[in-house]
Formats: C-alpha cells, structure tokens, sequence
C-alpha cells in the first residue's frame, strides 16, 4: 500500500466572484460524502481545508537569522487550497479516488505518492 | 558484426519485450529485468555461436535472464537489504478476472502506455521495453538528442516505481479507454514512420515495421476486440503502398500512384482483417480507417474507386470523431462524387490554416477549378508549413505545373 496526497489548487484569479451560497454549500455537502466514503472503506489517513492565501506566513530559517515574512513563499496564480491523504494499493486506485474527489469539490485533483517509508 | 552476431541480435530485439514483461512480472522492477536481459544477451553472444541456436531461444533468453537477476538480486541484498526491499513494484492485489488472457507482454504494454504517463514517454517506454529498441535508435527516430530520449525514459521508469503504476491489465471497466491509449500509442509511432515530421528521411520503414510488430503483437494477444484488429488492418494497409509513395524523392499521393508497386500480400491480409472487423460488428475509429483503406486498395485505379462507399464510410467516421481533418478526408470523396467546386465549400467552411493537408487539398481543388492564382497562393501556403522534404518536392512541382 502507498500513501499519496490528493491537493487541491485553487486558481486566485478565476473564481473573483465569490460562489453562492447554495453552491458552496453543495461542494461542502459533497465534500463531506466523499470524506465519509473514504473513511468508510478504509482509504482515508487525513484530510483538511486550508484558510485563504492571504493568511499565510512564510518562515525562512536557511540563513544565519530568521525571517518571517506575510504571505506565501512563492507568487503564484494557484494556491494549495485543501488536501486528501489516502492509502491505495497502486496508482490506478489512487486515480481513481482522485476522479470522485475532483467531482466532490468541484476543482482539479493532483495527485502524488509519498515517499516510501 | 558478424552475421551469426547480428542474427542473434536480430533473435534478441524480437524476443526483448517477452524477456523483459517476464521477468518484470516475476521481479517486479523494470531496472532489474532490463540489466538481467542485456547480460543474457551477453552469454547468448558468448554461447550461441559454438553451442548453436538453442531451439526456443525466447525461453532460453528468459531462463539465463532471470537467473542473472536472481544473482543481482542476491547481491544487491548482501549490499543493502532497504534499497531491495525498495524495489518492488507492488502488485499485491489479486487479480480481479478480467475475461480475457493475461500475458506478461499485455501488463508491459499498459504499463508503459498509462494516462499518468506524458504521450511522448509512453512511446519512448513502448518502444524501448516492448520493441527492444534502444535508446539511441528511439533518440534518432524522434529526432531528440540521446541525452534528453534517455532521460524522458529514465523519468517515465522512476514514475511507475514511484508512484506504483499497476503491471496489470485494467478490469473490464476501464480496458476501452486505456487500450484506446494504448493503439494510440501505435498509430503514432506508424504515422511518424508514414509521414516524418522533420526534414530528415520523408518516410521511415523500421518505424512502420515495428509499429506493425507491436500491433500484431497486440492482436495476438486480444485477438477479439475489434479496434486492435482495426488498427493492424489499418498499418498493413497503408504501409502495402509505401513502395509506390516515393520516387525519385517525390511524394506521391494515391491517385498517381503505380498500383503494381504495391504490396499484395500486405493488402490481402489487412482485407482478411476488415472483413474479420465486419464480423464482428462492433465498428470503431480504426476499423472504418481500415475500411477505407480496404476500398482503396480493392480499386485497381483512382478513377475505379468506388467514392460513394468511402464518403459513407467518412460519414459513420465523423459521426463518432468531429475531428475537421475527418471532414477535410470526407471532402476528397465529395470532391470525385459531387464535383471539385461542392467539395470546395466544405473545405473552405474548415479553416484548419495550420494544418498542411487542408491548404494542399484547397490547392487542388482550386486547380481543378481553372482558379490558378489562388491555387498557387494555396500550394505556397502549404510548402511554408511542411518539413518533410518528399512533401515539398511533390508540392512545388504541382505548383510549377500550374498554367501561367
């Protein structure tokens, strides 16, 4: 069994309205299924939604001081907006589970092993 | 070389894909199998020319092999136990019963074609562990340097161990869309054989060979599904008439073809595959593709096709592919059926301005009109986007023909 990461990239730029309620509440609903699912059949390790970009912190202790800095450590146009931790047995099932979590909530689903342990 | 060297190469590259999907099912890493299929290569250099050719030299290949990775294995355990632990592509699930026959070759075959994979991986891996060609043969036949072919490979490898990439054939539920990936695979290495992309050789038989190798490999192994027998038909098909495609460095397209030059053999075989697709009545992209193959060889000249039955044939095709390169082919029918100037208004209603085959068909069509100007103007647009030198040579003479 192998661990991946199923993240969830929201794109700033595209969403400048704020979905309705109804609809936010429908991806959570959804969302809250798909989590149940996998729990159910034994998949899930964790999960979580993260706060918005603009409440990030940035922590630099390579050099001789840290510095802590507002903010993410790179400009991008996408941020990490939430992520599943699974357990499956090969890609293909990981895959697969990342097709009902993109569904689910609505955003594309990437999808990485963990390194061995 | 000398030539009992070459012939047991020969012998090599044909059974490579074998050796390697057994021993990677057996051993569970691609690495491992490869190195162990490269040292029985070694001791069958060694061996076969005193000891002869032993009679099922495939097996004998896989028995030495697996042996040399047994060896590898052990030490690697010796070494380090972690790194060998490390090793294994899991494949740990039972096996669901697909309804079809499991062969090693097959598992490779997913493997290396697998969605996760970026296409141009899936036909390096295809090529290098399924056909046994090298990386430096690969490199050369995708015009890329050898450095960037072997690192592509050596990604796409890390890929499936790391991200364990199944070594299985997918259940019933998913084996539509994957083989779809995987005859995607082949077509596209037949298509650069048929028509290269570059400026190099304009076609490149060992391209069309192995891609038809593999096919027939495939159809081997799934001899009931349709669209793999589609495929196979389709390469023999088209490839019958690649002697007769080139002279004198010049394209030249099917309807000035010498159809004494072409293939017979080839062309009964795809034949007896299509009506073997009819059978079976469960047409697909590939198998109406091989159809219209199946009429155009059939026709003994151009003027003899039977134009009703391939515009047919192109609109069941376009029925399932909305492609406007599938209506542009439709077009040519129309063309010979309904004349040159109703073909033209399909044509220009397309506007696939990239697409060289649309400006060439635009320029023939014109001409057949007596609308010189713009036939010129057309054929020169198609010149300025095609690399492939026999392409150019046969568009520039039809554009010089033109009246003045």
């Amino acid at each position: 069994m192998t661990q991946y990461l199923l993240s969830v990239h929201h794109d700033g730029t595209a969403h400048d309205e704020a979905p309705s309620a109804e609809e936010m509440s429908s991806v959570f609903g959804a969302v809250d299924r798909f989590n149940a699912t996998l729990q159910a059949e034994g998949v899930w390790v964790f999960a979580g939604g993260l706060m918005p970009i603009e409440q990030a912190t940035t922590v630099d202790n390579t050099g001789d001081t840290p510095v802590i800095t507002d903010g993410p450590f790179a400009e991008s146009k996408e941020y990490l907006g939430g992520f599943w931790v699974i357990e499956a047995a090969d890609l293909d099932a990981a895959l697969a589970w990342a097709k009902e979590g993109s569904k689910a909530c609505a955003e594309r689903v990437e999808v990485r092993p963990f390194q061995g342990v | 070389m000398t030539s009992t060297a070459e012939a047991i190469e020969r012998i090599f590259r044909a059974e490579y894909g074998r050796v390697v999907a057994s021993l990677v099912g057996r051993f569970g890493d691609i690495d491992v199998a490869e190195d162990a299929a490269s040292e029985a290569l070694l001791v069958a250099l060694d061996r076969w020319p005193v000891e002869g050719t032993p009679a099922n030299p495939g097996g004998w290949l896989t028995t030495t092999a697996s042996r040399k990775a047994i060896d590898t294995i052990r030490r690697e355990r010796h070494r380090d136990a972690k790194h060998q632990a490390a090793q294994m592509i899991s494949d740990d699930t039972p096996h669901e019963p697909t309804g079809i026959v499991e062969d090693d070759r097959l598992r490779l075959i997913f493997t290396c074609c697998h969605p996760a994979l970026a296409p141009e991986a899936r036909v390096a891996l295809t090529l290098r562990l399924v056909g046994g060609l090298t990386i430096v043969e690969i490199a050369a036949a995708f015009l890329v340097p050898e450095t960037t072919m072997a690192q592509r490979v050596t990604r796409a490898k890390a890929k499936i161990k790391g991200a364990h990439i199944p070594y299985r054939v997918p259940g019933l539920a998913d084996l539509n869309e994957r083989l779809a990936a995987v005859l995607a695979v082949l077509y596209l290495v037949f298509n650069e054989g048929y028509l290269a992309t570059g400026g190099g050789e304009p076609i490149r038989g060992e391209l069309t060979e192995e891609a038809i190798r593999l096919a027939r490999v495939l159809h081997g192994l799934l001899p009931a599904e349709p669209e793999v027998t589609g495929l196979l038909a389709l390469m023999l098909l088209i490839d019958a008439r690649r002697a007769a495609r080139l002279v004198c460095g010049e394209l030249v397209p099917l309807p000035e073809q010498d159809r004494d030059g072409w293939d017979r053999e080839r062309i009964a075989e795809g034949h007896v595959l299509v009506r073997d697709c009819l059978a079976r009545n469960r047409p697909g992209r590939f198998q109406i593709l091989a159809a219209i193959n199946a009429v155009h060889t059939d026709a003994s000249a151009w003027s003899e096709t039977d134009w009703s039955q391939i515009a047919t044939l192109y609109g069941q095709l376009a029925a399932i592919d909305t492609s406007p390169v599938v209506a542009l082919n439709r077009a040519v029918a129309v063309a010979e059926l309904d004349g040159p100037a109703v073909a033209l208004a399909v044509v220009d209603r397309l506007g696939l301005s990239s697409y060289h085959p649309w400006h060439a068909t635009r320029a023939d069509l014109l001409r057949r009109l007596g609308r010189t100007a713009q036939a010129r103007d057309a054929y020169t647009a198609a010149i300025s986007i095609t690399d492939n030198p026999a392409e150019r040579a046969y568009l520039t003479r039809r554009r010089e023909q033109l009246p003045r």
